[in-house]
């Protein structure tokens, strides 16, 4: 490991944390100290802390709404809520969960961080802009808990009509309000990320050079940019209906509510896209730097990402089997549906390969990349049994669905998150945190997931609909095997928290390149200067080049 | 019903074996294309460590043809078991033109089901094996969907619309149903029972259950008393369609297309009369949308289904 | 988008600073394509369900008052183009009269689309007003409902360029806006009135001419 003796200041680290080091000093965390510096950046370091801490708040408040949902459904008469209550709980916790904490948490974040530093910038291509994206998501999320909490929602995320537009006595206006205002900060963000990849680039940086993580990011971009105005629309649509009476998809008024699922579907089943394509672009880079190794068919894997993103957009239907959509359009639907596996299977077959004859390191992010591989295999492959129609009507709403998709979410996007937390954040404040702890809390983690989600497939296949709170007694061991789990997961998910915060203090100076990787973002200091580069830098070789794994020398 | 834990589903069709068989092939072959990922990293990570002497000497860092190979090939399985699930799916949509038919009217929050003779059941539904049954649902106000797992089968039912849902029971039973669409604050409630009797037991429970008069019989009270003999009738003067005889037909409609005069054509006409309107008649039918619930239009559907060419003179 | 006099904080030089700034505007012009595709989407759906009845609430628009509107907008993305023009050869007096012209065709447009919100309201076909509704059937009513957020989405989009023009042609003229050096800023601005233009060259057929 070259960069233990590159670590700047070794003769102060019996004094670590107190003494601030020279890379330090310079860097973007120390540039200006007031409050004024922080909330009026333009840096895009600065502005992606500002995400990471926003995104930490909803993802606390959307799991906290999980944690009761689980604690209720211990019993079979769902003792703990109301009906009512209920339904509110698990709406808070979609509407938190996919708007403000699962859309954003990668791009966000770890995009703002590293695009720039990825392709050799000294920031996005329009800061203000970025800052801006950064103060509608803050206003659009502080309104949609305070709808949340204050009136209730009760249609669950998915604001299916005529219940949404015409039955619901909760907020429905206003948190659509919210959800629509939140698409103007996923839109610019979006559109930020396309010009500085397209605009940006340092010199050399040629499109086969981007790193894949890139790659994720520019195709994540595209979906933000073409699929949330179909949102947009559709929510405006909603809140006239609730509003002034219109009547596009109420039948009474010669509407149609299958239409709204069209619309619906549209936007969100490529929204699962956005929250999984940055995880998949994220886990690239942790294999490729876990075996020290190029990643194998760099060409497919990026081409994937945006074979990904263009199949995302055909196979909306495949959420409508049962809704009484005609028999041709679900044939059409399951078939592309099946289609987008085999670019999803490419990245994990060739993952594998990178695997194969590597250097591999089991630290923590690379452990996390693991998980993400495990529970992204088992996720996708429970996705085209849900694609097969003759199943999907028998599990359709279902815990199966629900155990499938949190197995995509949370277990891949989240698992993603997680590494890329832990693998960029010597990067972002400049030193190491205890690897033993981030080991720990990466197999408690895979084991709390397990324990909560398998069950549910089970459940699902049973026949356990989905949003029950009252559900039939033979289910119940099942419920509480899934519970149990919950609280394991729920305590490893809060074990970051504690030793990520310990190490911004008490944690030894990083380096520049800890992990030994390769990539822009490595070259500079850690944590970087505001300007990211003093020169422009020039690249003149491909990507992941790690040279000396190819002569077959031993580590 | 069983204990606190159950691994597998209870069976009351022909249909959910046949499911039952699709899910366990298909967990094979997903689990034969897992299978070697999950090894084979877990063999990587342990023979190639990072610090443990290996041979690690390899040539290139890409093979085309290798990863051609593993994307086309799980795909072409994939294509075998898409083309026998939609198979499955297809018989869905193709009920037996003898089936039983009985009507179901879902609301929040219960399930109300209507048999040809007359009986009418809230959350509950009592089917004989061995006749397929098709179930003609509507929703008085938010979508639902009915589920009953035993059969492995749901179907949304929406409001404004008319779908189906057929089935071949043959294992009598008592078994669950539920509504698997979220409708709302009781939506984890809006269940019942769905019992399957012998054709005996079936018939002894329909004579159990009082009624005055069949379903078709209780449409022509209503499609007297609502005033549509007045119109359709055979004394009538005004140019209306005549209904004898008019289900299955085929319907020339204004502006030349032509229509199959089902149960969803038949609503649309009571309800949105504008829709679709015959061909030679004016489009001068008020709307029902306010005056007949589902349940009275699915009455006066099956009054309009039961008539026989010259049924009306009576 | 930034509008320093020499090159922002993340560009190398002025060429890519204006090539960011032009592809920033079609990456948005992409997503308000989007977002009028939805609608146009639901007009498809409700024209393939009941296609005789949405040719009859058709009838009902004014169609003549639509045509004028058309042709009223062309014009002024005429005038937006020759704006364009004089801003690249740097005539600030030219930029600025033009831009002025256009916002006021804007304006122009709008007036008469209040107007003729009025008629349709006084003819009960505007949902949602208070007025009692005189349509006919429910998918006339459904397809006044989607005229309504059609169009009303659209003059909310010219207002946004109205304002925008006008703020560009008052610091054109008074030579705050350094022009031909800054002359993306009225590409840009007026890229965004093509498009709003361009789109309501798309719903007017769909609505007023679907007969």
């Amino acid at each position: 490991m070259t960069a233990l003796q590159e670590r700047p200041e070794q003769a102060d680290r019996h004094d670590r944390g107190l003494s601030e080091t020279d890379t330090e000093r310079q860097s973007y965390l120390r540039a200006g100290h007031s409050l004024g510096s922080w909330f009026f950046t333009r840096d895009h370091k600065r502005i992606a802390i500002l995400y990471l801490f926003a995104i930490t708040a909803f993802f606390m408040i959307g799991g906290a709404a999980a944690a009761l949902m689980r604690l209720d459904l211990l019993t079979s008469a769902g003792d703990l809520l109301t009906n009512e209550g209920y339904n509110r709980a698990f709406t808070i916790h979609g509407v938190i969960m996919v708007w403000f904490f699962l859309i954003p948490s990668i791009p966000n974040t770890f995009g703002n961080f590293l695009v720039p530093l990825m392709i050799g910038a000294r920031d996005l291509a329009f800061p203000r802009l970025n800052l801006l994206s950064w103060y509608i998501f803050v206003l659009a999320g502080g309104f949609t808990l305070f709808v949340l909490i204050a009136g209730g929602v009760d249609t669950g995320w998915t604001f299916y009509t005529p219940l949404s537009s015409m039955f619901s006595h909760g907020n429905v206006v206003l948190a659509a309000v919210a959800v629509f205002i939140a698409g103007f900060s996923s839109i610019l963000t979006g559109l930020n990320f396309i010009v500085t990849v397209h605009k940006l680039r340092c010199p050399g940086m040629t499109w086969d050079r981007l790193p894949l993580f890139v790659w994720a990011i520019y195709a994540t971009s595209l979906i933000l940019v073409l699929a949330t105005p179909v949102l947009s629309i559709t929510l405006v649509l909603i809140a006239a209906e609730r509003l002034f009476g219109l009547g596009i998809f109420d039948p009474k008024l010669g509407g149609d509510p299958l239409l709204y699922q069209h619309l619906f579907w549209f936007y969100s089943h490529p929204a699962v896209y956005i929250m999984v394509l940055p995880a998949l672009g994220v886990v690239s880079e942790l294999v490729a730097a876990a075996a020290r190794k190029p990643v194998f068919g760099y060409k497919f894997v990026a081409g994937s990402s945006i074979a990904i993103a263009v199949i995302g957009f055909f196979v909306w239907g495949h959420h409508m089997f049962v809704a009484g959509q005609s028999m041709y359009a679900s044939a059409v639907f399951s078939f592309l549906s099946l289609a987008v596996a085999v670019p999803s299977g490419i990245k994990v077959y060739n993952w594998a390969a990178t695997l194969y004859k590597g250097h591999i390191s089991l630290d923590p992010p690379f452990l996390y990349g693991m998980t993400f591989i495990g529970l992204f295999v088992v996720g996708g492959l429970t996705g085209l049994m849900l694609a097969m129609l003759a199943v999907d009507v028998h599990v359709h709403d279902t815990y199966f669905v629900v155990a499938h998709f949190h197995y995509i979410m949370v277990g891949g996007t989240v698992s993603a998150f997680f590494g890329a937390l832990h693998y960029w954040w010597p990067k972002i404040v400049g030193r190491t945190y205890p690897l033993v702890w981030g080991r720990l809390a990466a197999i408690f983690i895979f084991l709390g997931f397990n324990l909560t989600f398998f069950p549910q497939f089970l459940l699902g296949y049973l026949g356990m609909p989905r949003r029950y709170h009252v559900y039939a007694p033979e289910f119940q061991m099942l419920h509480v095997l899934s519970s149990a789990g919950a609280s394991l997961l729920g305590l490893a998910y809060l074990m970051p928290l504690v030793y990520l915060t310990w190490s911004m203090r008490y944690g030894a100076p990083a380096g520049d390149n800890p992990w030994d990787a390769t990539g822009l973002e490595w070259t500079t200091p850690s944590p970087p200067p505001k300007h990211n580069f003093d020169e422009i830098p020039v690249v003149d070789r491909p990507p992941y080049d790690y040279e000396i794994e190819m002569e077959g020398e031993d580590g | 019903m069983s204990g606190p834990l159950s691994l597998w589903p209870e069976q009351a069709s022909g249909y959910g074996g046949e499911i039952d068989l699709f899910v366990i092939a298909f967990t094979v072959l997903i689990a034969a294309l897992s299978a070697p990922v999950f090894v084979v990293i877990v063999l990587f990570a342990a023979k190639y460590r990072r610090g443990r002497p290996a041979d690690r000497e390899h040539p290139q860092d890409r093979n085309v043809w290798l990863e051609v190979s593993w994307s086309i090939i799980p795909f072409f399985a994939l294509i075998g078991f898409f083309v026998w699930s939609t198979d499955l799916f297809a018989r869905l949509y193709h009920p037996p033109k003898d089936a039983l038919e009985i009507d179901v009217v879902a609301r929040q929050w219960m399930w109300k089901f209507q048999h040809p003779e007359g009986q009418s059941e809230i959350n509950e539904l009592h089917v004989p094996t061995g006749e397929p049954v098709k179930l003609v649902m509507a929703s008085q106000d938010v979508i639902h969907s009915l589920y009953i797992p035993a059969l492995r089968l749901k179907q949304d039912v929406v409001p404004g619309r008319y779908t189906v849902l057929w089935f071949n029971a043959d294992k009598p039973g008592t078994y669950r149903l539920a509504c698997a669409e979220f409708c709302g604050t009781d939506h984890s409630v809006m269940g019942g029972s769905f019992v399957v009797q012998t054709p005996a037991e079936y018939a002894r429970w329909l004579q159990q259950s009082t009624v005055d008069r069949s379903l078709a019989a209780q449409g022509g009270a209503l499609f007297r008393g609502r005033g549509c003999s007045g119109c359709h009738g055979p004394a009538s003067t005004v140019k209306a369609p005549p209904l004898e005889g008019l289900f299955g037909k085929p319907v020339a409609l204004e502006g030349g297309a032509t229509i199959i005069a089902d149960e969803q054509y038949i609503r649309d006409s009571i309800l949105l009369p504008q829709k679709q309107v015959a061909a030679g008649y004016p489009a001068i039918m008020p709307t029902f949308e306010n005056v007949l619930s589902e349940e009275d239009v699915l009455k006066i559907v099956a009054y309009i289904k039961s008539l026989g060419p010259g049924d009306l003179t009576q | 988008m930034a509008e320093t006099r020499s090159v922002a904080e993340p560009y190398r030089d002025a060429r890519q600073q204006r090539d960011a700034a032009m592809l920033g505007m079609y990456v948005f012009l992409g997503s308000e394509i989007m977002l009028f595709g939805g609608l146009f989407a639901v007009a498809a759906v409700m024209r393939l369900l009941h296609p005789a009845e949405v040719v009859e609430a058709s009838k009902a628009l004014h169609v003549w008052i639509g045509a004028v509107n058309t042709a009223v907008l062309l014009t002024s993305s005429l005038f937006v183009a020759l704006a364009v023009d004089c801003a690249k050869g740097g005539r600030r007096r030219g930029t600025g009269a033009w831009l002025f012209s256009a916002a006021s065709l804007g304006a122009v447009f709008l007036a008469i689309k209040v107007y003729e919100y009025s008629l349709e309201h006084a003819e009960g076909l505007l949902p949602g007003l208070g007025a009692p509704l005189k349509v006919s059937t429910p998918v006339q009513r459904a397809f006044m409902d989607l005229y309504l957020v059609a169009t009303g989405l659209h003059a909310l989009h010219l207002l946004i360029g109205i304002l925008l023009l006008l703020v560009i042609a008052i610091r054109a003229a008074s030579g705050r806006l350094l022009l031909p050096e800054r002359a993306i800023v009225p590409v840009t601005a007026g890229l965004y009135w093509h498009l709003v233009d361009v789109i309501w060259v798309f719903l007017y057929p769909i609505l007023y001419l679907a007969r």
